[in-house]
């Protein structure tokens, strides 16, 4: 597998145990309306992607990620 | 044209339903006549006041008092000025005088409001490209502070260790780092583990603000709050507190041991662009604090009042925010918002006033009956009130 698809892969088997409405999830899957994360969710959520990776996801940069193609490639530039 | 307040429909739907039912709005509660610390006149009805955060009583102490009429005439109703203007009187001045002296430390900067305290001192303390790392329980002035200075913020799981260290550990190479706690959190009325948080923000080269809104006057040997009763304070870079609390009248500061503090004054707008407080206002506010300093019997009765009414609401069955009291606040969870305000509205018909706490102000979506014990309650008061509790508990069918 190339990096980005790695990523991809392990990005959509920590949202998963969150995915609690069994969302069908692809890169438009948007965690606020989609998902209906709520701030406690997301903050767990954030927690994991940070752990799996050893990054760090600012508030600032969380404003800027609506969907799960662009915390792929949020979490690829962080760790790139 | 786009109406601008148009984003707010949900929430004036939200409201016209619940007051639709005849009830009364939570949040538009007038307190006709204020008879001392612990009670007040509302719609007509004498009601104990147990959600005010007048944790010492000070408010209607005659020497505070005294000394608030003497700067009215000796000093005007104001000082239509800002601190580094025309607007330092003597009684600013002595107003922090009397909190190096309270807290032991060298700086005290006094703020118009605890909001503008730490929205004033952490924009300033952490810009563009320095990081905050802070509890994500924190109180909405926090957050202000953050985005004001623009800094990349971290928030970890409300007083979890671990999760403060990694963050710490994962911050980039040779930015800054601060790191935001509160002694008491003003929601649950739990307290912070600061001791172990300090250490890890020490070991990790941050420094430290913690905000001690809540325990001033009352907790820590000479009620400097959690920082000074868990032995770090001297490890504290900052601590933020407000004149709203204990100590009874309306303001904001900062005390610092930093050698470079002073600074601050010339380049935190919130403190420069403003007026600064009225004479009476820190004329009263000095009195209080210098009081404070020996109110050790006020302090063990503070906390007897805590001890009991927790105790007794667990045994009517409530569920409390804490297993055991932290703080002068005691929370009891509700288990939504339309139980929480027919909960609220029982407890007025029965003279008692709480706050109704709610989501987004809450954590984990919770609705919540706050209340905040006064060192002026007496047991005889604190008897009642759980009698009241029982009372519109039943009659809620909140308890059984």
């Amino acid at each position: 597998m190339t990096d980005q698809a790695q990523i991809d892969a392990t990005v959509k088997a920590v949202i998963e145990p969150f995915n609690k409405k069994g969302v069908i999830i692809t890169d438009e899957t948007r965690f606020a309306q989609d998902l209906e994360w709520d701030s406690l969710t997301v903050l767990d959520f954030v927690a994991n992607i940070e752990d799996e990776f050893d990054i760090l996801i600012t508030m600032n940069q969380q404003a800027e990620i609506e969907n799960v193609g662009q915390l792929v490639d949020a979490v690829g530039k962080l760790i790139g | 044209m786009i109406d601008l307040l148009s984003k707010f429909d949900p929430l004036i739907e939200q409201r016209e339903t619940l007051l639709s039912t005849g009830m009364t709005d939570p949040f538009n509660l007038v307190m006709e006549r204020v008879e001392s610390p612990t009670v007040a006149i509302c719609n007509g009805q004498r009601t104990i006041l147990l959600g005010t955060y007048n944790y010492m009583g000070m408010t209607f102490d005659p020497d505070v008092i005294a000394a608030g009429k003497k700067a009215l005439e000796d000093y005007g109703s104001g000082t239509t000025g800002s601190r580094v203007l025309n607007g330092t009187y003597a009684g600013h001045k002595a107003c922090e005088e009397a909190l190096r002296t309270f807290y032991a430390m060298d700086h005290a900067m006094v703020f118009a409001t605890g909001y503008q305290a730490n929205l004033g001192i952490i924009s300033t303390l952490a810009g563009k490209d320095d990081y905050i790392i802070l509890d994500i329980d924190s109180h909405a002035s926090i957050y202000d502070g953050c985005a004001l200075g623009d800094a990349n913020i971290v928030p970890f799981r409300h007083n979890d260790v671990a999760a403060l260290e990694k963050r710490l550990k994962r911050v980039p190479e040779g930015a800054g780092k601060l790191v935001v706690l509160e002694g008491v959190y003003s929601m649950l009325g739990d307290i912070a583990p600061l001791k172990e948080m300090v250490a890890v923000a020490k070991a990790a080269g941050a420094m430290v603000l913690v905000d001690e809104a809540h325990s001033m006057g009352f907790i820590g040997e000479n009620g400097r709050g959690v920082a000074e009763a868990q032995g770090v304070i001297d490890d504290v870079d900052f601590i933020i507190g407000t004149f709203s609390k204990s100590v009874g009248t309306v303001g904001g500061f900062c005390v610092s041991n930093h050698p470079k503090f002073e600074i601050l004054r010339l380049v935190c707008r919130p403190y420069v662009f403003t007026a600064s407080l009225p004479p009476s206002v820190v004329a009263t506010a000095a009195t209080s604090i210098a009081k404070l300093m020996h109110g050790a019997d006020k302090r063990a009765h503070l906390w007897e009042n805590s001890r009991k009414l927790h105790a007794g609401l667990k045994a009517l069955g409530f569920q409390l925010g804490t297993e055991t009291p932290q703080s002068a606040i005691i929370a009891v969870i509700m288990p939504n918002l339309e139980q929480g305000a027919a909960m609220w509205e029982a407890l007025l018909h029965e003279g008692l006033y709480v706050n109704l706490a709610r989501p987004p102000a809450t954590p984990a979506n919770m609705t919540l009956l706050r209340c905040s014990l006064c060192a002026e309650h007496s047991a005889e008061q604190v008897d009642q009130i759980l009698g009241m509790f029982e009372a519109a508990g039943r009659a809620t069918g909140c308890i059984d």
